[in-house]
């Protein structure tokens, strides 16, 4: 009996894959898939008082979402924001990571390592640093008081979108790097010298066979970055001021101070469903424009 | 009319860092012509071949297209295009757009661009291939659109890089007929690079054997089979046998030599300076025969043991050890009227005209 199941399990390949996969999977159903369904079902509630939830089925609030304005804006900068993020962190690291992968010929995992090196302290520390640099008595405005370039310190360099961004895309680099080098270092050489034998320069084979075949790391950064960074609440919190405030801060007193579960859960719905839908609709469009630039 | 020389390589030299891969080239390809430069992996060769695209500058020297300095030119300003020794298909686009590819810069119109895309597939013999993707082509396919690409930018000159090197035999030998007769009715000059000597001789209308950075011969291929310049050369273009001699007196044309292992013989018509007391000779493996009885046909007839044969279908080699010496000859013959065995005891035949003086 006991070695007609060795055998079942031996013999099929499915079996196996899901006793490798088991570990991960007990985890995503119970850390994420669980609290998930939690709050999908949370956001068809009422808070009734602080302390007590109606559970009847009710649309109500995703009509409060939608018919109050200040949910759709903080929404829409939020998408704004981690657009912005995104952007910004791929013309950075973009070039690094084809520095790396076409230029660098020893060495290449020193070079990756010192490009993670901001990640080896902590996520709020290089928050905190930023404030250090773009702070009134920070260490722009020192200096451009110091030189006497200006006489008051520049307002506008925190507490404002631009910071949050400027934070955020800095926080993430080297998760953007990672795949960027990995799909550059891939190309196969001897496809770019094809190219030029063809007739083309190297502006044109960077947009006609370098960049296409790097795509699949583009949209693995595009998403590793944008994905996380819009749910994030952090740095809005410490260098956004009023106005770099996201939906993320929002959910956040919702479940906190402002106490409204149900709304809370209903925002955080509403936010996940739009990433979801903006990372599909990105990489379909990726895809699209690749196989038109070649 | 006389054939004008396309290609041009003067006093051209190439290090990288410390290494120099490429000794004082000097070299002339003609218009139209086959030509092959051969040599041993790390010989140089295909450095001499990304030269002449474009791919690498050489450190002394200079390289005419037509009586044109191309030296410092861009790979994409050259009229000439490259099949690459992998092929370089690009993945991520499908056959027909991998054949236009070179082609956008042409301002064509679409009917013209079509047509010159299906003309070049038919050249190949891929034709309804073109919604493919290189990863739904055989290696031998892969090798046809590579080549494809590369014609239907009508090069003047066809750079070629061991192109056939990942092929099985019986493919290989197809393409080369097939890219033979290519080259003939497109009329283009075609440097090949291959490691393969037979692939070189069956292909070319003149080879370079190349050694160390240096070119040691330039010859067409009968011509390099039977008077290799030197050692290098004998051994690398087919088989042969080579045994150490010492001179013992000149005398006219005559010249009377020790064979190491054969004692003493008598060269005529010899026409090679002989500078140094020891020499090389040289004998073919077909220019030898073997027998049960010595054959009075031959000037030389020698005993021995036959201690290997190797079957080859078209030919049989035969491993001889002379007796009174430890010198081991290889004879080939095409059939064996007689059959041997190993450890039989036979003779080897040879004339003193076959023999050759060969330099070091």
């Amino acid at each position: 009996m006991n070695s007609t199941i060795q055998n079942i399990y031996f013999r099929s390949d499915q079996a196996k894959a899901y006793t490798l996969l088991s570990p991960a999977l007990i985890l995503v159903i119970f850390a994420m898939a669980a609290p998930m369904i939690v709050m999908i079902f949370t956001s068809f509630n009422t808070q009734i008082s602080m302390i007590e939830i109606d559970r009847t089925f009710t649309t109500g609030r995703y009509e409060d979402f939608f018919s109050k304005p200040i949910f759709s804006m903080l929404l829409f900068r939020s998408v704004k924001i981690s657009f912005f993020v995104t952007l910004l962190t791929l013309v950075t690291t973009y070039p690094l990571a084809y520095y790396i992968a076409f230029y660098v010929k020893k060495n290449k995992m020193l070079w990756i390592v010192l490009m993670t090196l901001p990640f080896w302290t902590s996520y709020l520390l290089r928050v905190f640093s930023w404030r250090v640099i773009l702070g009134n008595k920070g260490v722009i405005n020192s200096a451009l008081m110091g030189t006497g370039m200006i006489d008051e310190p520049l307002g506008f360099l925190l507490y404002n979108q631009a910071a949050v961004i400027i934070t955020l895309s800095h926080a993430w680099a080297a998760f953007a790097i990672l795949p960027l080098y990995v799909s550059l270092d891939k190309i196969d050489k001897s496809l770019l010298e094809a190219s030029y034998d063809l007739g083309n320069t190297k502006f044109e084979t960077f947009w006609r066979v370098t960049f296409p075949l790097s795509l699949p790391g583009v949209i693995g950064a595009i998403l590793i970055i944008f994905i996380p960074t819009v749910g994030d609440y952090v740095t809005p919190q410490l260098v956004g001021g009023t106005d770099g405030r996201m939906l993320s801060n929002m959910i956040q007193s919702l479940f906190g101070r402002a106490n409204n579960f149900p709304l809370g859960a209903a925002s955080a719905v509403l936010m996940l469903t739009t990433v979801c839908l903006i990372a599909a609709l990105v990489t379909y469009i990726t895809k699209k424009v690749s196989m038109r630039m070649s | 009319m006389s054939i004008k020389n396309y290609i041009k390589i003067k006093n051209l030299s190439k290090s990288f860092g410390d290494v120099e891969v490429l000794k004082n080239i000097n070299l002339e390809v003609e218009e139209g012509e086959f030509f092959s430069l051969l040599g041993p992996s790390g010989c140089g060769k295909t450095t001499l071949l990304r030269i002449l695209a474009g791919f690498e500058y050489p450190s002394e020297g200079e390289v005419f297209f037509d009586d044109a300095n191309v030296t410092s030119l861009p790979p994409n300003l050259r009229p000439s295009n490259m099949v690459f020794q992998n092929y370089a298909i690009f993945p991520h686009i499908n056959v027909q757009r991998n054949i236009e590819f070179g082609l956008r810069k042409e301002n064509l119109s679409k009917d013209e661009m079509q047509k010159r895309v299906e003309n070049a597939l038919k050249m190949v013999q891929l034709e309804g291939y073109e919604n493919r993707y290189s990863n739904q082509l055989s290696g031998g396919q892969r090798q046809r659109i590579a080549l494809a690409r590369a014609l239907v930018k009508q090069p003047k000159v066809l750079l070629l890089d061991e192109p056939l090197g990942a092929l099985d035999k019986k493919l290989r030998e197809e393409m080369q007929i097939e890219l033979r007769n290519l080259q003939k009715s497109l009329g283009i000059t075609f440097i090949f690079v291959t490691h393969d000597q037979e692939e070189a001789m069956t292909m070319s209308d003149r080879i370079a054997v190349m050694d160390e950075g240096n070119i040691l011969q330039v010859s067409p291929p009968k011509e390099i089979y039977h008077n290799p310049k030197n050692k290098f050369v004998s051994q690398f273009i087919g088989n042969i046998n080579i045994l150490g001699a010492e001179i013992k007196s000149v005398s006219n044309e005559n010249l009377l030599i020790e064979v190491d292992c054969f004692g003493s013989m008598q060269l005529k018509n010899y026409q090679q300076i002989i500078e140094n007391d020891r020499i090389n000779i040289a004998i073919r493996p077909e220019e030898i025969t073997i027998s049960k009885i010595s054959d009075p046909n031959y000037d030389y007839n020698f005993q021995g043991n036959v201690k290997n044969i190797s079957f080859y279908g078209e030919s049989t080699y035969f491993y001889v050890q002379l007796n009174n010496s430890d010198k081991i000859l290889m004879v080939s013959k095409n059939e064996t009227k007689e059959p041997f065995s190993e450890n039989d005891n036979c003779f080897v035949n040879f004339s003193s005209n076959n023999l050759k003086i060969i330099k070091d």
